[in-house]
């Protein structure tokens, strides 16, 4: 047992941080830092520096433009650009619809979407959940109907995250509606032009505009953009949710925030001495460390396991803890981060308002933190619900 | 970065488990805590032959040449049955204190006989007003002639009435909680103004007073340096921080187990009670909590070597303050979900949950090492 990294892990983890400290825009990195989104343009101007370097899909297989990285390089690259910070590759498109599409598209499918996502020539966005499918998600209604050479698609999607950005949607429809609920879905590719699609936005709690609803009223669909087969889209839909394990506790998110915090809570004064030094305060703090600690060593005891399994069979039961442990600790820190600001987290000051002129109020780094902490009150939600994920526990790993 | 025991260590872990399922059964447990002894020299001596004694002891000084890690196998396996024998005080403590401070005489006496079982030790340092704080010591070691005359009391000391030797702190310097000044004696409990009066705590461990009434010792009675024994004393106590992390580690997965098992035999309301998702949930947030343990217990395990005195300071608050709150969770939810079977002595989980308790308060509680890590700055190498 060695909870050390190697001196090639520490050697391959300096040359990740040079590459961002070198090549990351200062002005993306700025919006980062300052919990500020940042734009369809950015991204994709970030996403293709990493992909002129060969890193913008480090855990694709090789032969579709991946890395070769074991899985505990995969893991070092992700957490050193979440703790840098620089901004993470689209997920829809590289963690989502690529691996679908590399393990059950045909030949065509894969030399047609797999270099686009890496590039972020085509941005994606997920059709996954209704307004009458959340946690219940196999009780989808969006129907696809084959007529001829095409799917004529009717139905709604709602929760799409960035939709308004986007060139193509992966959906989950229902293509027999005589089956068992499971066994009548298909995985479908949808160009995000084709007539009949309309995106409305949804504003969330922080006054951003992150999520929409994407309405299809006959939408004509070719054949050739069913993924697999037809009716086993399910299947595929269960392979994307559980591909995650890598990331989904965003460990390096933490991390950078911890440190923000303890930065700024040093600037920030109460009582007439740095907020930093209450102990009050401090003990919140570190009782967040401590479970962030936890946390990345149960992370990385997972990314170890997978490594000796070479990523395949059943995961690690520790990796079900991930979700739960890893938003509840993101939840703490961003609500942490917002009592920092004091009285100046309470001004709204979006920067989303078009044309707004209006004069910032109090210091620079206040203004996302209260909408921040609103913001993530989603990561308890999404992508299965914690309790969800509490159910799934109980049955795979507890046997209940 | 590596999680896997090697070859030996698995060999270790997969003797000292069969063992332990052969001869400590709940039942047989009941037998050794009623004996005069409270615990089994049979398997005391097992232990020895086992060499769980020699384990962290140099090779050059007739030892295994193991390390922190050997020490948290059998920690989580001695705590996965809730072990009575006096292992934490002899072999991690005193030996502790044997490797890290004493002289080559003394060690080449007393290392052979901790491991051929012969030699149990203790260690002396709590004080009425102490509480958890390692500087705070009254018991006075006064100069007289070459030796010392030692004035003053301890309290709960583990496996105190058994001990051979006892490992005691003193002040031959300065004031109660000065940093400097503190001087640690080994001494014979059978020497004269002694007084020792042995009981049960309440998870059936072995503890004792001590009283030291113008105890006379002479110069060889003193383990490292005079004056300054506080770091010595410090890096021991880490030592059995990452210890007991380990132990709980085999407490909670226990606790853990007998839960889910119950749970899903049973019967209420036609059905397994582990079907209602109310109870599954909090089956859940004990794993989780479990989980989340056992990497800080690695983590304590990982730095309980570290030369970096502050360094490992702060892994080892942060793992007791993980390690005392996870308990804490899994221990009050266990008795919750065995419902009232949970409430009686006669039932094994509330005995796993009085151990986890009391690991909670040996060497500092959660509040006490979650206010430390904070005074100290944090968890900076996150």
């Amino acid at each position: 047992m060695d909870l050390r990294f190697t001196d090639e892990e520490i050697a391959f983890r300096d040359e990740v941080r040079a590459f961002f400290r070198e090549n990351l825009p200062e002005d993306i990195r700025r919006k980062m830092i300052d919990g500020e989104m940042v734009s369809r343009d950015d991204l994709v101007r970030w996403t293709r520096i990493l992909n002129e370097k060969g890193w913008a899909v480090p855990h694709w297989p090789v032969e579709y433009g991946g890395t070769g990285w074991d899985p505990m390089r995969q893991y070092i690259f992700l957490e050193e650009l979440q703790k840098f910070p620089a901004p993470s590759p689209l997920p829809f498109g590289v963690n989502m619809v690529g691996p679908v599409i590399y393990t059950f598209g045909n030949e065509e499918q894969k030399k047609r979407y797999l270099p686009r996502i890496a590039n972020l020539d085509d941005w994606w966005c997920q059709g996954f959940s209704e307004p009458g499918a959340g946690s219940d998600l196999a009780s989808l209604k969006t129907r696809a109907v084959r007529k001829g050479d095409h799917y004529i698609v009717n139905g709604q999607k709602t929760w799409t995250t960035l939709a308004q950005y986007a060139d193509w949607i992966f959906c989950l429809v229902r293509t027999d509606p005589n089956a068992k609920k499971q066994e009548g879905i298909s995985f479908l590719l949808i160009d995000m032009k084709t007539p009949g699609i309309e995106v409305r936005p949804i504003v969330t709690i922080d006054g951003g505009r992150e999520i929409n609803e994407v309405f299809f009223t006959d939408v004509k669909v070719p054949v050739e953009n069913l993924v697999g087969q037809e009716n086993k889209g399910w299947d595929y839909a269960k392979f994307l949710l559980g591909n995650e394990r890598t990331n989904i506790a965003r460990v390096g998110i933490s991390k950078q925030r911890v440190a923000r915090i303890r930065e700024l809570a040093a600037k920030e004064m109460s009582g007439g001495r740095p907020l930093l030094d209450d102990p009050r305060f401090r003990e919140k703090l570190a009782s967040i460390e401590i479970d962030l600690k936890a946390l990345a060593i149960t992370q990385l005891r997972v990314v170890a396991a997978d490594a000796k399994r070479g990523n395949s069979g059943k995961p690690d039961p520790a990796s079900s803890v991930l979700k739960i442990k890893g938003s509840e600790i993101q939840q703490a820190t961003t609500h942490l981060l917002m009592r920092v600001m004091g009285p100046y987290a309470m001004p709204y000051q979006s920067e989303t308002d078009e044309g707004s002129n209006e004069p910032p109020v109090g210091p620079d780094y206040a203004a996302h933190a209260a909408p921040g902490y609103f913001n993530y009150r989603k990561v308890s939600i999404y992508g299965g619900s914690n309790e969800i994920q509490k159910n799934i526990i109980a049955k795979a790993v507890l046997g209940l | 970065m590596d999680f896997d025991l090697t070859e030996e260590q698995s060999i270790l872990k997969d003797s000292l488990d069969r063992l332990l399922a052969d001869r400590y059964s709940f039942e047989a447990r009941r037998g050794y805590m009623a004996s005069a002894e409270g615990w089994s020299a049979e398997m005391w001596s097992r232990y020895a032959e086992m060499g769980l004694m020699a384990l962290p002891f140099a090779e050059a000084d007739g030892g295994i040449g193991g390390g922190p890690v050997e020490t948290m196998i059998v920690m989580e396996s001695l705590g996965r049955v809730l072990a009575l024998e006096p292992y934490f005080p002899t072999v991690v403590i005193g030996g502790g204190f044997l490797r890290l401070g004493a002289g080559d005489e003394l060690r080449t006496t007393l290392v052979p006989q901790i491991m051929d079982g012969s030699l149990k030790l203790a260690f002396a340092h709590t004080e009425r007003n102490s509480r958890y704080d390692l500087t705070h010591v009254e018991t006075v070691a006064r100069k007289d002639g070459h030796g010392y005359v030692l004035n003053g009391a301890k309290s709960v000391v583990l496996h105190g009435d058994s001990a051979d030797r006892i490992f005691v702190t003193a002040r031959t310097a300065g004031a109660a909680r000065d940093k400097k000044g503190v001087t640690l004696f080994l001494i014979d409990p059978r020497a004269s103004g002694i007084g020792l009066h042995g009981y049960r705590n309440q998870d059936g461990q072995r503890a004792a007073e001590l009283t030291l009434d113008n105890v006379r010792v002479g110069p060889e009675a003193v383990v490292g340096e005079a004056d300054n024994a506080l770091p010595l004393v410090r890096r021991v106590a880490d030592q059995g921080i990452a210890a007991l992390a380990a132990e709980s580690i085999g407490v909670m997965s226990a606790m853990h187990k007998l839960t889910v098992d119950y749970l899903k035999v049973r019967k209420q309301f036609g059905v397994p009670i582990g079907a209602f998702q109310v109870l599954q949930h909090k089956a859940v947030d004990m794993f989780v909590a479990t989980e989340q343990a056992r990497s800080m217990a690695m983590y304590a395990t990982m730095m309980a070597d570290a030369e970096d005195a502050d360094e490992r300071a702060r892994a080892m608050h942060a793992a007791k303050a993980e390690i005392g709150r996870a308990g804490r969770l899994v221990g009050e939810m266990a008795i919750q979900l065995h419902g009232g079977v949970g409430m009686t002595m006669e039932y094994d989980i509330g005995h796993f949950f009085k151990r986890m308790t009391m690991i909670d308060i040996t060497f500092g509680d959660s509040d006490h090492h979650l206010r430390a890590l904070a005074e100290a700055g944090g968890l900076t190498d996150l």
